[in-house]
């Protein structure tokens, strides 16, 4: 059995909604950090998350019979046709709420890619090799900032703890297994994200444990829809901003 | 008296030289004075200059574009670090210049107090304000203080890469559908006046200048780089079919210069005073950034500290199950 050029494309755009949807929310970050290096540090992730995001794009585009590219896909998709999981998509809130939806998906990341590193599929390993290397800083970056906002003021912890507890819920859906997700682990293409929950758990655990924040209980009630497309309010906002000038000129080459 | 007459003499048979002058050296009060002002000034425009592209990166219309500006915006974050660290070599720390940037106290060039308003600017700016920052920064690469001119050396790199990026967005947005050339006419018309007042008042206008040239801390007039930019840069306009909005616009074949149209100085001044299109906002943006990175600085200070306490203490009394 061979998995289907379409499985594929609806796979790679999958990947790429989280990227994407991520980088545009850490590119508005850029010139107002709480300090210049981290800015300029912030800026970079949002570059390398959005260089991913072409990557996967550009794979999903490869051999479509309907004329999609990387910027149709980003740009000409409506809110329900992105499959992002929630957490990327919620607003930037402060340093500290940024951070740490950073870490949470970052460590996530980290451990999906290490899996698609071993994809039956070389388009996937081969991408998933180049980013690995950059997501591995980027977990690394943002949990040396929890750790150190967690254990620096109580100001700065309470923060920290707060922000946890409300990025918490829609963190179980990281390892939701959809039907393609099933599909795609059938041919060794990538992994069961329920596969990654405990190395995620446990990396997550251990650095919340650094930072002295308290880890919230995994049986409340989890938010869930990103991956059918059932989003929430704001990623129609952001889509909006983010898609205007295309939706505006249509017939426009940029 | 006759000492310092005679280390004037020195520093200034020294520059002449051109010899480099360099932290730990002796200089003039007013020399020590002039570059910090310089230095920090321009660490303030690379970093609030961050504010006006940035407005445009959540709404790149491809993902390429939305990576070169944010690439291109993130560089200029880096130029103002750079600067920053220079000027610092001075003694002037830079938590001092950031609070007189925050207070209104120190400038910054005007040309950051116009908004971007379609996604032309992105390409006018990259053509006209790093093309007119270019002229000024070559001058600068040869200044008589060391620091700054290597700073200036690493910066004039990626300051022509964009400009020849901006340019690149004008070409493409004016060989564009009918409405992607209006914006860019349009973005030339907006910034093209603001872009001269770059150089600075007219030379008669400017008492400093004599002062700056003999110090070899400026090496061309501000009327002199004024008008190299002219001339370099009308006929990349007239190249993608765009029109430069003066119309005393004219080549001279006597002077082998392009005559343009009189500056509107009080415009220029008004936008020094405070009083352009976005002065309040950019320096309320910078303000809100420091005051909402407050708690973070804090606590990485804080965080910093406990960890030098740990390192600092013995092993048992920190993790007594390492033992
Ligand atoms: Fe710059
Ligand atoms: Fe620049």
């Amino acid at each position: 059995m061979k998995l289907d050029t379409c499985d594929l494309a609806a796979y790679a755009t999958m990947r790429a909604d989280d990227v994407l949807i991520l980088g545009q929310r850490l590119s508005a970050w850029c010139g107002h950090g709480p300090v210049l290096e981290q800015d300029i540090a912030l800026t970079n992730i949002a570059l390398d998350l959005i260089g991913q995001a072409r990557a996967y794009y550009q794979l999903a585009a490869h051999g479509s019979s309907d004329g999609q590219t990387e910027d149709t896909l980003a740009y000409l998709r409506d809110a329900h046709e992105f499959k992002n999981h929630l957490l990327v998509e919620l607003p930037n809130g402060h340093w500290g709420d940024t951070l740490m939806r950073q870490f949470l998906f970052d460590t996530y990341n980290f451990y999906l890619l290490e899996a698609l590193t071993k994809s039956s599929a070389p388009e996937l390993s081969g991408l998933a090799a180049k980013a690995i290397k950059e997501v591995s800083y980027h977990a690394q970056y943002s949990a040396e900032w929890v750790i150190r906002l967690g254990d620096g003021t109580e100001e700065s912890h309470s923060r920290m703890q707060s922000a946890l507890d409300i990025l918490w819920p829609y963190t179980d859906e990281l390892f939701e297994d959809t039907s393609l997700d099933v599909a795609v682990h059938a041919l060794q293409v990538g992994p069961l994200p329920s596969a990654l929950r405990a190395d995620w758990l446990a990396k997550v655990s251990e650095v919340l444990q650094m930072a002295t924040l308290t880890v919230p209980s995994l049986d409340g009630y989890h938010q869930r829809g990103g991956l059918h497309g059932k989003h929430t309010e704001h990623l129609g906002i952001l889509l909006a901003e983010m898609q205007f000038l295309p939706r505006a000129y249509p017939t426009a080459q940029w | 008296m006759g000492e310092e007459f005679s280390l004037e003499h020195r520093f200034q048979a020294y520059i002449d030289a051109e010899n480099k002058i360099e932290p730990k050296d002796w200089m003039p009060e007013n020399y020590r004075k002039t570059i910090v002002r310089q230095m920090s000034q321009h660490a303030h425009s690379e970093v609030v200059g961050m504010l006006p592209e940035a407005n445009w990166i959540t709404r790149a219309p491809s993902l390429r574009s939305k990576l070169i500006l944010l690439a291109k915006v993130q560089d200029e974050g880096g130029h103002g670090l750079y600067l920053y660290s220079a000027a610092e070599t001075l003694g002037v720390s830079r938590e001092q210049m950031i609070d007189d940037l925050l207070q209104g106290k120190a400038k910054y060039s005007s040309i950051f107090n116009y908004p971007t308003l379609n996604w032309a600017d992105m390409g006018a700016i990259g053509w006209l304000v790093d093309g007119a920052a270019i002229a000024n920064q070559v001058m600068l690469c040869r200044t008589s203080y060391g620091p700054y001119a290597r700073a200036m050396v690493r910066i004039c790199k990626e300051e022509s890469f964009h400009q020849r990026q901006g340019y690149e967005i004008m070409m493409h947005m004016a060989a564009g559908t009918p409405e992607q050339k209006a914006m860019a006419q349009d973005a030339l018309n907006r910034w093209w006046w603001p872009a001269l007042m770059m150089f600075g008042p007219a030379d008669a206008a400017s008492p400093n200048t004599a002062q700056s040239m003999a110090w070899k801390i400026k090496r061309k007039t501000n009327d002199e780089l004024r008008q190299e930019f002219v001339d370099k840069t009308v006929p990349q306009a007239t190249f993608i079919g765009l029109t430069v909005p003066d119309s005393h616009l004219k080549w001279n074949e006597v002077t082998g210069h392009y005559d343009f149209g009189p500056i509107d100085w009080e415009e220029f001044t008004q936008v020094v005073k405070g009083n352009g299109p976005c002065n309040k906002e950019r320096l309320a943006a910078r303000n809100k950034a420091h005051q909402e990175g407050q708690w973070v600085r804090d606590a990485a200070t804080a965080f910093a500290k406990k960890q030098q306490a740990r390192a600092a203490a013995p092993v048992s009394a920190t993790n007594p199950s390492a033992a």
